[in-house]
């Protein structure tokens, strides 16, 4: 095959066996890879109603068809597995150079089943693939790991791991690769610790192959060409990083401040892209074929919270920072250090323990609920112990690793909770941005940006500037922007490549890469399939029309000042229409005629 | 004149576009094994560090090499390797201190620098201009004038 390599590699971690099979290339045109490829095995080998750390649910590491090449910025691969935070289907991607090297060693998928009976992981050089013991390596942090596996095995492995977080099952651990690459959301990680297995580690020297070398050489230079001359995906994100989002958010109203309860940071550029590259970078990073390089190599200095790594991103300097009021950018890169060497989500800590500092101030707990930490509002310090407690789940940290919903719920409180399907959401108050919070609703893996990002028109004007006020039109934006992300997603793409690539662009290039005539419209139905698959999927694991909601908070309190001042989500508005145009029943079912037309019936 | 291929392990980001380029124009195939530059990453310090063949003189490879496979071609002063000459004996792979001749048994062939017969496609590929093709005694001239420029503070 072109572009696929043409097998999938599946270890049953329980009967510790190894087996290959061969990639099925009408599956393979259907569902493009990645993300689509591996919902569609889920969907054929998994009972949704599994236990989603149980040796029942399967864990799914699924590079795309572009992987591996020079597209631009499209060397990713997907974790793929039921989420223990959602309950859904959970499909997280990174970067870094894992999702190329195990095409390089020969495989489009890997499907690891069961459970091993202590402490493994897996090391896979080409065709030969052992289970091998990881007693001694079990408890180190992410780059101990990283390290240790290394010398056990070849000092240019590329390896995904769990920290501590994950072997600990917290609910929003990460599967971390090349120590700074995440796997991020919905908990994938603790799927990964609940398995036992501590690691992947791949060395590949095999190729991947284009069916029209000329043809695609075109298509990417076209693609290169046009993210390069993009401001922000040619320039912005280069020099500030995704953080350069802090002060544009900032003045739309719509950077969530104290756990949702306010959309306006004052002293937030302290924490923005400028303030960090001014003060902590050290020089920019890229992902494996990436010509955007927003990967920011870091350090602090300040003895009190001294590292070194990378980051933080927009959404984990805004989770560790405004939304717990803190402007401490020094705390808050210290924080996503720990994140990251204990594999946590920051985006889920962070809001976590924006919540428990909400429920501190309104006195639902206490001291005695923290362990004697006084959990106020802008406590940086606090912050920094909580995330260190979350990942080793010591005292109060045990609570928090549970995720927010399950947190305050405990307390009889889930109302505090800032999630959809029990997902933190980002770093975009939907009051603010309307069309994101449809978006946060609807998406198939809860509070989440990256599935269908109608920031992009609704704030950034890319391509199109629209009023981020308004909810006229926003549900075919916010299907438009699912559709089209399903399918990249599961190209190997980045989404952030669309900062200057379109759709064209993307179809022209999996077309003269894989051989299989994509046009737009083709490739953009693939990504229906998926989402509607996706949507099958959740509804057979008990999910229903009623759990595509937000918080009260948002649907009835009005943001208390800034740009959005006086605004509520109105999702009520934008949901019907959203569940008609995607050809769903009023319940938000899809209808067989919909199935049948995508090739689900 | 001659041309050098010029690193800048400060501009480089580690995407291995360079790497791709390479194996593609060469082995029609993403083979980053095959590639003849390679880029070496440090994940902790976040450094990476592109490497190939820097044409020495003299040349190790060239020294050793009994059939007179490597040799110097001296209108363009850049080594190359004749695949006819070569008898894969693989002393020139064992010569190169910096480890930039490679033998793959894939194609029986060793792997090097050839600059792409003066245009080299890795350079065309950085996105980052952390690799830079340039006349020989001109090659250091940014550096040398982002240091010389800072005699404007001085006086």
């Amino acid at each position: 095959m072109y572009g696929w390599i043409g097998t999938i590699l599946r270890v049953n971690l329980t009967n510790r066996t190894v087996s290959k099979e061969p990639l099925e290339p009408g599956l393979a045109k259907q569902y493009i890879g990645a993300r689509g490829l591996g919902t569609k095995i889920m969907h054929d080998e998994v009972d949704p109603r599994v236990d989603p750390l149980g040796p029942e649910n399967k864990l799914i590491f699924a590079p795309g068809p572009l992987t591996g090449t020079f597209a631009p910025s499209g060397g990713r691969y997907n974790v793929i597995t039921k989420g223990p935070l959602t309950g859904t289907i959970a499909a997280s991607n990174s970067g870094g150079a894992f999702g190329p090297e195990l095409k390089y060693a020969g495989y489009d998928m890997l499907i690891l089943e069961g459970k091993a009976s202590s402490p493994v992981y897996l090391y896979i050089r080409d065709d030969k693939v052992e289970i091998r013991d990881a007693g001694k390596i079990w408890g180190k942090e992410v780059p101990d790991t990283t390290d240790l596996i290394r010398a056990e095995t070849d000092e240019d492995a590329k390896v995904a791991c769990i920290g501590p977080a994950g072997e600990r099952l917290v609910l929003f651990a990460c599967v971390m690769n090349e120590m700074h690459r995440a796997a991020g959301r919905s908990g994938v990680g603790a799927v990964m610790g609940s398995k036992n297995l501590k690691a992947v580690a791949v060395v590949g020297g095999g190729a991947v192959k284009a069916a029209d070398p000329a043809g695609f050489k075109a298509a990417v230079l076209t693609a290169r060409e046009k993210i390069l001359a993009h401001p922000v995906g040619g320039q912005g994100l280069k020099a500030y990083g995704t953080d350069v989002l802090i002060n544009i958010m900032n003045q739309t109203g719509g950077l969530p401040t104290r756990n949702f309860r306010e959309g306006y940071f004052p002293t937030a550029d302290k924490v923005g892209g400028e303030s960090l590259t001014a003060n902590l970078l050290l020089r920019p990073k890229g992902c494996f074929s990436c010509v955007i390089s927003c990967g920011r190599v870091t350090e602090v200095k300040n003895p009190k919270y001294q590292g070194a790594g990378e980051g933080p991103e927009y959404e984990s300097a805004w989770a560790l920072g405004p939304d717990c009021a803190i402007d401490d950018l020094e705390a808050i890169t210290k924080a996503n250090y720990l994140c990251n060497e204990l594999g946590l989500d920051p985006i889920t800590m962070g809001s976590t323990i924006a919540c428990a500092m909400d429920l501190y101030e309104s006195g639902v707990i206490s001291l005695k609920d923290t362990g004697g930490v006084p959990l106020t509002f802008g406590n940086a310090d606090a912050m920094v112990e909580m995330v260190r407690k979350t990942g080793m789940r010591e005292g109060f940290g045990d609570k928090l690793a549970l995720g927010s919903y399950r947190l305050a719920e405990s307390y009889g409180h889930p109302e505090y909770s800032m999630t959809a399907k029990k997902q933190e959401m980002p770093a975009y108050d939907p009051r603010a941005v309307q069309g994101i919070g449809l978006q946060y609703a609807t998406s198939n893996r809860g509070g989440c940006h990256v599935r269908g990002y109608t920031v992009a028109v609704e704030v950034l004007g890319n391509p199109v500037k629209l009023d981020n006020l308004t909810t006229e039109g926003k549900a075919q934006v916010a299907i438009s922007f699912q559709n089209l992300t399903a399918a990249l997603d599961s190209t190997g793409a980045c989404l952030f490549a669309t900062f200057g690539m379109g759709a064209d662009e993307l179809a022209q290039m999996v077309s003269t890469l894989t051989g299989v005539a994509y046009p737009t419209e083709e490739l953009i139905k693939a990504g229906e399939r998926i989402w509607n698959l996706e949507r099958l999927w959740n509804m057979k694991a008990g999910l229903s029309g009623k759990d595509d909601t937000l918080p009260e908070r948002l649907l009835k309190e009005p943001l208390p000042g800034g740009g959005a001042k006086g605004h509520v989500s109105r999702l009520g508005e934008m949901l019907p229409e959203y569940y008609q145009l995607r050809g769903w029943d009023k319940h938000g079912v899809p209808t067989e005629k919909k199935l049948k037309e995508l090739a689900l019936a | 004149m001659a041309s050098v291929l010029m690193i800048h392990p400060n501009k480089c980001t580690g995407c291995r576009s360079c790497e791709l380029a390479c194996a593609f124009v060469k082995e029609g195939q993403f083979r980053p094994r095959a590639s003849r530059v390679h880029v070496f990453t440090w994940d902790r310090e976040g450094i990476s560090v592109p490497m190939m063949c820097q044409h020495c003189d003299p040349a190790p490879c060239v020294s050793v090499c009994t059939p007179g496979a490597m040799s110097r071609n001296k209108a363009s002063g850049l080594v190359e390797w004749d695949a006819k000459r070569c008898i894969r004996c693989r002393m020139c792979v064992q010569a190169c201190p910096f480890g930039n001749a490679v033998y793959d048994a894939l194609s029986n062939g060793i792997f090097k620098c050839d600059t792409c017969g003066g245009s080299p496609e890795c350079v065309a590929f950085c996105p980052n201009k952390a690799l830079e093709f340039s006349e020989d005694t001109l090659s250091t001239r940014s550096r040398k004038r982002a240091f010389a420029a800072k005699f404007k503070e001085a006086f």
